[in-house]
């Protein structure tokens, strides 16, 4: 266990001592939501009724950005190598990055966006179940972006290859998101599509690192 | 206690069996034979791309062999990767350092991955200690080696597989590692290393690559 707790912890001092990720996500995550209201018009209802869309798909998006750097730079400095070769299994380490990159990344993402609602007129009912989607659905970006960053190590336009690797899998969280706040703001319970996020969760907290950890054992050998 | 078996081999020992390796469509090296016992050393020469870097690989679990068998004291090395892991340190060619983190952070989290914390003896063996606290990116090449090769000692292992530990160390840095592997195999360990440059390794084996490559194919 302190091994893991270790590596998590490295994880978040490269991010810290970087800078650059956890910022840029948040930052374009912030962005691209500001250029909503100026490209399709600044009316309250249009806005209000494509806020949990919009928020959804840019999450997904800045999520995404960050990916290609998972398992990257560990490549190509030979700590990847190494790592494997560590009495830690490749797949307990694999959970540990996740976790280190959903605290810089899927965190703060979770922590800024009602605060975008609030530009988009999202509705007050839609707050807490928008929290509570991004919760439970952003580990799950992290871990199956886990399974692509790994799949597309060494490829050529390796950051391309992700995107097509792992926004079709990501389209259930999506759906389930956004889902659960319409309900919630058109007066349903969203129960049901939170749930099924978190179904999504306990399954890829378990399935994505086996899938990671194998193909990264693909790309040592 | 396991049975005596019928097997030849001492136990106690790191031994290859009828190794082969293919990389592509090349088939390396085949037929090789190595046992090493406690406290020894092996030295791997030959031209480059003799495959000395690949057999290193191999025994490290880092891909497979083509044919052949890997084991430690008789129990094939596949059958548990994790105890293998646990009891070798591979250096490669590359130094697995980052460029924000100071030396003194970089060993420690190599050697706590491993549950060793003999930082400060990993850092004083290679002559280290005055530069704890700079940040791997002001490294020369040579330091950044010493400070691979301080793994070694941070976090004991009984198995060292060194590839090529000589490239970028200057005299005192070459005159540390012998030491470092001659207090190794004093308390037992075993290391196997590749090299272009001769090493006054006392009772090393030497183990030429060429004469089991495979030319053509």
């Amino acid at each position: 266990m302190s091994a893991f707790r270790l590596l998590v912890a490295r994880e978040l001092r490269l991010a810290l001592r970087q800078g650059g990720d956890a910022a840029m996500v948040v930052g374009f995550f912030v962005l691209t939501i500001i250029l909503f209201p100026f490209g399709v018009g600044p009316e309250p209802e249009l806005l209000a009724r494509i806020a949990a869309g919009i928020l959804w798909v840019t999450a997904l998006l800045a999520a995404l950005l960050s990916l290609e750097r998972l398992f990257q730079a560990d490549w190509e400095d030979g700590s990847l190598e190494a790592l494997a070769l560590m009495p830690l299994p490749l797949e307990a380490q694999v959970l540990a990055k996740c976790l280190a990159h959903w605290l810089v990344t899927g965190l703060p993402l979770t922590l800024v966006a009602p605060l975008l609602g609030l530009l988009l007129h999202l509705d007050a009912a839609g707050y807490p179940v928008l929290l509570l989607g991004l919760l439970l659905g952003t580990p799950s970006l992290s871990l199956i972006g886990a399974i692509g960053a790994a799949l597309s190590l060494g490829a050529r336009r390796g950051g391309v290859l992700l995107s097509l690797l792992v926004l079709p899998l990501y389209i259930p969280i999506l759906i389930f998101g956004v889902a659960a706040v319409e309900a919630s703001t058109g007066g349903f319970t969203a129960r049901p599509h939170l749930l099924l996020l978190g179904a999504f969760l306990a399954g890829a907290l378990p399935l994505a690192p086996l899938a990671a950890a194998a193909a990264l054992r693909q790309a040592l050998e | 206690m396991t049975v005596p078996s019928s097997d030849p081999a001492p136990p106690a020992a790191f031994s290859g069996r009828s190794l082969a390796c293919r990389r592509g469509e090349r088939l390396v090296f085949a037929g090789l034979d190595f046992t090493l016992p406690a406290g020894g050393a092996l030295v791997l020469t030959g031209p480059n791309g003799s495959g000395k870097s690949s057999l290193l690989r191999l025994m490290a679990g880092l891909g497979r062999p083509e044919a052949g068998t890997l084991a430690w004291d008789g129990t094939p090395v596949r059958e548990d990767s994790a105890a293998h892991r646990a009891r070798l340190h591979f250096v490669g060619h590359q130094d697995a350092m980052k460029p924000v983190l100071t030396v003194a952070e970089s060993l420690a989290f190599w050697a706590g991955m491993r549950g060793g914390n003999s930082v400060a003896a990993g850092l004083a063996r290679f002559r280290l200690t005055p530069l704890a606290d700079w940040p791997c990116r002001l490294l020369s090449a040579g330091q950044r080696r010493r400070l691979a090769l301080a793994r070694l000692v941070a976090s004991p292992a009984p198995l060292w597989l060194l590839d090529e530990p000589l490239t970028g160390l200057d005299a005192d840095g070459f005159a540390d590692l012998v030491a470092a592997i001659g207090e190794h195999r004093a308390e037992g360990g075993r290391v196997v290393l590749s090299t272009h440059a001769p090493l006054p390794l006392a009772g090393a084996q030497e183990l030429s690559l060429a004469a089991f490559a495979r030319r053509g194919a």
